[in-house]
């Protein structure tokens, strides 16, 4: 929206990429007022994103998914995002929309942040098909474990340069690198890999329908843990097989997920590996078969695995993985949330500037309450089946 | 469906510059199916029916003479298994009189698609009501061929893609028609499914091959038909997928016998009983092969006699590397556990109600799926019940 930020990119060594044409600004940004981003903003701008998103789409030969990437705990990102899901489920209602969404972390700058998310998670919860939820706090502490294995004097110069998945190797030109721009490249790495499939060839590719169709088995619980693998490539080519198990066992470790969650330790649903570069099928399964019986999956999915091979490997690297999993560890995220949420409504503290725009009313912080609340519960449900063992239910009888 | 997997295929033949498909006689769309059945079956199947059945009729009018069509689809995924069944059904209705064979992959237990099971049930269950026979591959037994037999330490898709070739290979090439005559067979399908097809409640058949192996191992070993005839038949017995490893121990009842009371499928030591059988034996002095052991009674079910139940196929030619080679095409109880697995598990799933939503958004309901489980719980039964 802010023209600044706007013209920051335009000039930045990205500017090519982005269609001049395609941009929609302001003057002012939201004021990180989910409110202003939805309600005003929304109301005045929708004809003109629905002319160009019009405009965009004519041009495809067939419109595959939109990916929809913001933040929530600002006024923009999280209003206006959410605003244009709907836009895009009442004109496209057949196209899946995939959103990454950045949660706040639990220091973050913005005060009403909790606000902005709540009211935010009620739009993806009813029109996202998908949701990848990213924080900020896990991307640090991946690029901090990345700074010390760089710097420490035990690998040292024996890391590809090129292979960081902070780094912005592949892209245009070298510049000065800005603090949010290696975790902006991680999450650009797992858009990367999300889309590889359907842009090279393999010999099991994916499409992104399938994510979707093979990972959220009920409409409500369409959110996904991602993690990619490897963080980085040592330059000694000489280890070949055991780091690629390794590198399967890395993608459910939790120092790997991009948001902070645990999910070896929860109930999965569902689990999506996207393999890039050199490995075959027996590879796959040998890793499959080995990490099995140390993961917990929902007694009706016990081999809940999709599987897909790409064989163009990422820039700097022989093989990769992304590993998205439909998995109950997201709950502490959207509990820790409520309570965030709770704590400043309860003082009705800043509410006054919501409610003063047209269109916002108490209700709607006490139905994305009810809303997100419903979620937590749906997800504490599986989880007590966690414990059960697995039943085989009675199946039908034929007389003979 | 997609087009750089449809182009990636047409190259890969041309390339081998022994043969090619035809320029125009593929069809691609842009966007796969999503491992969707319902999509595959109610969305691409009637947008493009008229394409899918013109581009087929152009290649029947070619023909001399009509055998029959050979399906080749994959279960586990959206077009393979919903626009497989879909284009199955349209054959049955605008060639009635054509036999239809489907040839299909079985996919692995777990890992590759997470709805595997859905679309599995839903694709036996439409074809069993629209095609003649189906003929049915499994990859992981298929894997474990590639891994214990053919020596592969690595499998890729190529090599299993090789090994299925084999297999289709073995049934499927010329071999002469009656005994001693020098006429090339004119009809293997039909004959195959007039043999092996007897009754339309019974369509699954298996192929079984003997030898396997890798050509490093080939060059020392030697082959007699007694000797490969005697695995095979034991592999037919135990419903052992490949000739290592096989079960030695199980034997068929003694007639007269009372039999051993109803057929377990958790039982270890279960007999293998036959509706049908044929074996195709290629290579030298294929004359002097003994196959009385497959014309024993107590293999066959009691409702067709064994003259009836088995047929032998021979020539004289060596059928790829292989001096002397047998294959086996069963209808029998080969596949009644791996079919019992997957109603098993797409039962559980479908109590409770996990990913019924991507099916009915495109139309297929719950009591689709209900159907499903109940000719397919009728079919385990009816081939459980084989023993008596």
């Amino acid at each position: 929206m802010e023209e600044g930020v706007v013209n920051e990119i335009l000039q930045g060594p990205l500017r090519d990429v982005f269609d001049s044409k395609q941009l929609i600004t302001d003057i002012s940004g939201s004021g990180n007022n989910w409110a202003v981003g939805h309600k005003v903003f929304g109301s005045l701008y929708q004809e003109q994103i629905l002319e160009k998103l019009r405009k965009s789409a004519e041009h495809c030969d067939c419109l595959q998914c939109f990916f929809v990437i913001h933040s929530m705990g600002g006024g923009t990102g999280s209003g206006l995002g959410t605003f244009l899901l709907k836009v895009l489920e009442d004109e496209f209602p057949e196209v899946y929309k995939f959103v990454t969404s950045v949660y706040p972390s639990g220091e973050d700058d913005v005060i009403t942040s909790p606000y902005n998310s709540m009211l935010a998670m009620k739009e993806l919860n009813e029109h996202a098909d998908c949701v990848l939820p990213i924080d900020n706090q896990s991307l640090f502490d991946i690029i901090s474990k990345i700074d010390l294995m760089v710097n420490s004097g035990k690998l040292g110069t024996a890391i590809k340069p090129k292979s960081l998945v902070t780094s912005s190797a592949g892209a245009f030109k070298k510049r000065q690198e800005k603090p949010f721009d290696a975790m902006n490249n991680i999450v650009a790495n797992l858009l990367l890999n999300l889309t590889s499939s359907a842009r090279f060839e393999g010999s099991l590719n994916m499409d992104l329908n399938e994510i979707s169709m093979n990972l959220v088995p009920f409409p409500q619980l369409h959110y996904l843990v991602s993690s990619l693998t490897p963080l980085y490539t040592l330059a000694d080519v000489n280890i070949p097989s055991r780091r690629l198990d390794q590198m399967f066992s890395d993608a459910f470790s939790k120092d790997h997920q991009l948001i902070r969650a645990d999910p070896k330790h929860s109930l999965y649903l569902a689990c999506a590996l996207m393999v890039r570069g050199n490995v075959q099928i027996s590879d796959l399964r040998r890793n499959i078969e080995r990490l099995k019986p140390s993961l917990r999956f929902v007694s009706w999915n016990q081999e809940g695995w999709k599987t897909s091979l790409c064989s163009v490997p990422p820039v700097g690297h022989s093989h990769s993985l992304l590993a998205l999993a439909n998995n109950t560890c997201v709950k502490p995220t959207f509990i820790e949330l409520r309570e965030r949420f709770m704590r400043l409504y309860k003082k009705r503290a800043h509410l006054h500037h919501y409610l003063q725009i047209e269109g916002m009313e108490e209700s709607c912080f006490t139905e994305a309450m009810s809303s997100l609340s419903a979620l937590i519960q749906e997800y504490n449900q599986l989880d007590a089946t966690k414990s059960m063992p697995a039943e085989d239910l009675p199946r039908l009888r034929i007389a003979v | 469906m997609e087009p750089k997997v449809i182009n990636q295929t047409l190259s890969k033949a041309a390339h081998s510059g022994r043969w090619k498909y035809g320029q125009h006689s593929c069809f691609c769309q842009k966007q796969g199916s999503g491992n969707n059945w319902a999509y595959g079956y109610s969305v691409h199947g009637p947008r493009h029916e008229e394409s899918i059945m013109n581009l087929i009729q152009k290649e029947v009018e070619k023909c001399d003479s009509l055998n029959g069509f050979f399906i080749i689809m994959s279960m586990a995924g959206g077009t393979g298994s919903g626009l497989g069944a879909f284009v199955t059904q349209n054959l049955q209705d605008q060639y009635s009189n054509s036999l239809k064979m489907n040839q299909i992959i079985w996919p692995y237990g777990t890992g590759e698609v997470i709805v595997q099971n859905y679309n599995s049930i839903l694709t036996l269950s439409h074809l069993y009501r629209s095609s003649d026979a189906l003929l049915i591959h499994e990859n992981d037994a298929v894997h474990k061929i590639c891994a214990k037999l053919m020596n592969i330490k690595q499998i890729s898709f190529r090599d299993i893609n090789q090994v299925l070739a084999h297999q289709l290979g073995s049934v499927f090439q010329p071999t002469y028609s009656g005994e001693g005559s020098f006429h090339y067979r004119r009809n293997p399908l039909g004959d195959l499914m007039e043999n092996l097809v007897p009754h339309p409640e019974f369509k699954m058949l298996g192929v079984r091959n003997i030898p396997q192996m890798s050509e490093n191992s080939l060059a020392y070993s030697t082959f007699t038909w007694a000797g490969l005839l005697k695995h095979l038949r034991q592999m037919l017995i135990s419903n052992a997928k490949m000739e290592e490893g096989i079960d030695w121990q199980v034997r068929p009842p003694l007639s007269g016998l009372p039999t051993l009371g109803k057929m377990s499928l958790n039982k270890e030591f279960h007999f293998n009983t036959s509706i049908a059988n044929l074996v195709i034996l290629r290579g030298k002095d294929v004359h002097s092969a003994e196959l009385g052991a497959f014309k024993d009674p107590a293999l066959y079910t009691s409702w067709l006699e064994p003259v009836h139940a088995f047929s032998v196929w021979k020539t004289q030619r060596a059928f790829s590397k292989y001096e002397k080679s047998a294959a086996l095409v069963s209808n029998s109880q080969f596949l009644v556990k791996p079919l019992d697995m997957i109603v098993g598990k797409a039962w559980n799933m479908f109590a409770s109600k996990a990913y019924i939503h991507q099916y009915t958004k495109f139309g297929i309901e719950e009591e689709d799926f209900l159907d499903s489980f109940t000719l397919l719980e009728q079919v385990i039964a009816s081939y459980c019940n084989l023993g008596f």
